[in-house]
């Protein structure tokens, strides 16, 4: 904390020196190496802010997580929980991906992979034409070159050893050992618990009503109701709503909600061994399309249930049943397992990815209101990119350093030139 | 919409093997606990035995398989739609690990 102290640091020490009060209320605390920390406050208890917190916590932050509803309540329970380095090329999201999956398997041993449901079950992703398996190659060629383990499954013979009731017409697909899954709900509320136990609080039910902010620097929040909350900065990590939350903050970003739904079958046992996928969904994925778009997502749960995705579509918050999209999804899943013709669905759920134009998540300080920390705009890689969000959240706390591997400039707020909400 | 109110020597279904009278408009789940059969499905995880919970097709504990066709909510189903009832235990789907050739 010498001459390479961050701004926030210099005005730790700035607050101590002319403000003796800021002591006695508890915003500067200090850590166990003796020192000086500050508060912050996590707005979004999905699973980027249950990372944050956990990352934030154990940096020696004294870190309040607060969310209007109970944690992982929003997109987090709304997904499969994937984590997939098969779906991205060779770039800035990858790269964060990667470091990731490192965290994240560092989380599993400290936390207990049990406990999470952590899977390391791999990604295949499988082509339906000669055409599709010819650019899913191309595709992981790419991948490979940047560094991820992905395996060629050159016939029908090969995929069917991988996943013994895979359709006999596929031509072929790419096998990615690294794609992992996790419980989200879970993972977050483990998550949480341990921050608590490195003295995090949590607040559930409040909301935040917008920024105090003293000098243009913000000093607190306001909730809903009046209260305030004095923290020396806050990260926003409320996912889909984190535009909402950042034009509260004075800080708006980009965030829209891209709707997905996915089915759930009765319980089947363990019959679908991988995340398996269809070559179109990193199409899709990448897509700026506001139409419906489908591919085929199917995996099984340890709960003995399959997941059937995945649809995107940008119709704002619209949660209405669409027996199209299901349909669709229903119709795709047979057509690569065809024994899922005698399997009935249990239900379907949906929810809203936190979609960013350029589909890269928005991590970083916001230059407009110094305090204000983004962590948001995941879109459907949320679960995945959470460790290493929480990771580089803890990071611009601390002032540095940020990881070498991570090209961090990618993600920060300031890349939107002008935002108008 | 009115059922015709006749008994005749079709009003049944077997059970396991067992034949098993029923009423006109019962459901299979009210025609069993009526002749005192109180559980016909065994867990997944454990094995504990299942009947009737809810009876009204909401918690899914009272499934059996209907005519070959697993994890039917006894509760819900007609009696007089259906000819063969069994016993299930686990998921019920064992059969759907073999691969089958008309998949093919």
């Amino acid at each position: 904390m010498a001459a390479d102290a961050s701004p926030f640091e210099v005005l730790c020490n700035i607050l101590l020196s002319i403000a003796p009060m800021a002591r006695g209320r508890g915003v500067i605390t200090r850590s166990e190496k003796g020192e000086r920390m500050g508060r912050v406050v996590v707005i979004g208890a999905g699973i980027v802010g249950a990372a944050c917190t956990w990352y934030a916590a154990h940096a020696g932050w004294e870190v309040v997580l607060v969310d209007r509803g109970r944690p992982g309540a929003g997109t987090t329970s709304r997904g499969e929980g994937n984590l997939l380095v098969s779906d991205k090329g060779d770039g800035p999201e990858l790269d964060l991906m990667r470091l990731s999956r490192r965290l994240w398997l560092e989380l599993g041993d400290h936390l207990g992979r049990d406990r999470l449901e952590l899977d390391e079950k791999g990604g295949l992703v499988v082509a339906t034409s000669d055409a599709g398996l010819a650019g899913l190659r191309t595709f992981a060629a790419g991948q490979r070159a940047a560094g991820v383990d992905a395996i060629d499954v050159a016939t029908a013979g090969d995929l069917r050893r991988l996943e013994p009731l895979l359709s006999d017409r596929l031509p072929g697909g790419v096998l990615y050992p690294e794609d992992l899954q996790v419980q989200p709900v879970l993972a977050a509320d483990a998550l949480v618990a341990g921050a608590r136990q490195r003295g995090a609080s949590t607040r559930f039910g409040v909301e935040v009503e917008g920024a105090v902010t003293s000098g243009g620097r913000l000093t607190g929040v306001r909730l809903v109701g009046g209260e305030v909350l004095g923290a020396d900065a806050v990260v926003n990590a409320a996912g889909t709503w984190g535009g909402e939350v950042g034009v509260r903050l004075g800080a708006p970003i980009p965030v829209l909600p891209r709707r997905g739904f996915i089915l759930v079958t009765e319980p089947v046992g363990p019959l679908v061994r991988h995340k398996v996928y269809t070559a179109e969904y990193v199409d899709n994925v990448a897509s700026n399309d506001a139409a419906l778009q489908t591919s085929t997502v199917v995996e099984s749960t340890r709960g003995g249930t399959i997941l059937i995705g995945a649809s995107r579509e940008r119709v704002g918050y619209d949660a209405g049943m669409s027996p199209k999209v299901v349909a669709r999804l229903a119709a795709g899943a047979v057509e690569i397992f065809p024994f899922l013709r005698r399997v009935d669905l249990l239900r379907v759920y949906r929810g809203f990815r936190p979609y960013c134009p350029d589909h890269l998540p928005v991590i970083g300080p916001d230059p407009r209101v110094p305090g204000v920390i983004h962590a948001c705009g995941h879109e459907g890689a949320g679960i995945g990119l959470a460790a290493a969000t929480g990771y580089l959240v803890a990071r611009y706390l601390d002032g540095g350093p940020m990881p070498d591997e991570v090209p961090v400039s990618a993600f920060v707020p300031d890349r939107f030139a002008e935002v108008s909400v | 919409m009115t059922r015709p109110d006749h008994v005749g020597p079709g009003l049944g279904f077997t059970f396991d093997g067992r034949r098993i009278h029923h009423r006109p408009g019962q459901t299979v789940g009210a025609a069993l606990v009526e002749h005192d059969i109180l559980a016909w499905r065994t867990t997944r995880h454990d094995g504990r035995p299942r009947g009737l919970f809810c009876g009204i097709g909401v918690c899914f504990d009272c499934l059996v398989t209907v005519d070959g066709i697993p994890n039917q909510r006894a509760c819900v189903v007609l009696a007089d739609e259906v000819e063969e009832i069994t016993t299930q235990s686990g998921s019920g789907h064992d059969r759907l690990a073999l691969r089958d050739p008309a998949d093919d």
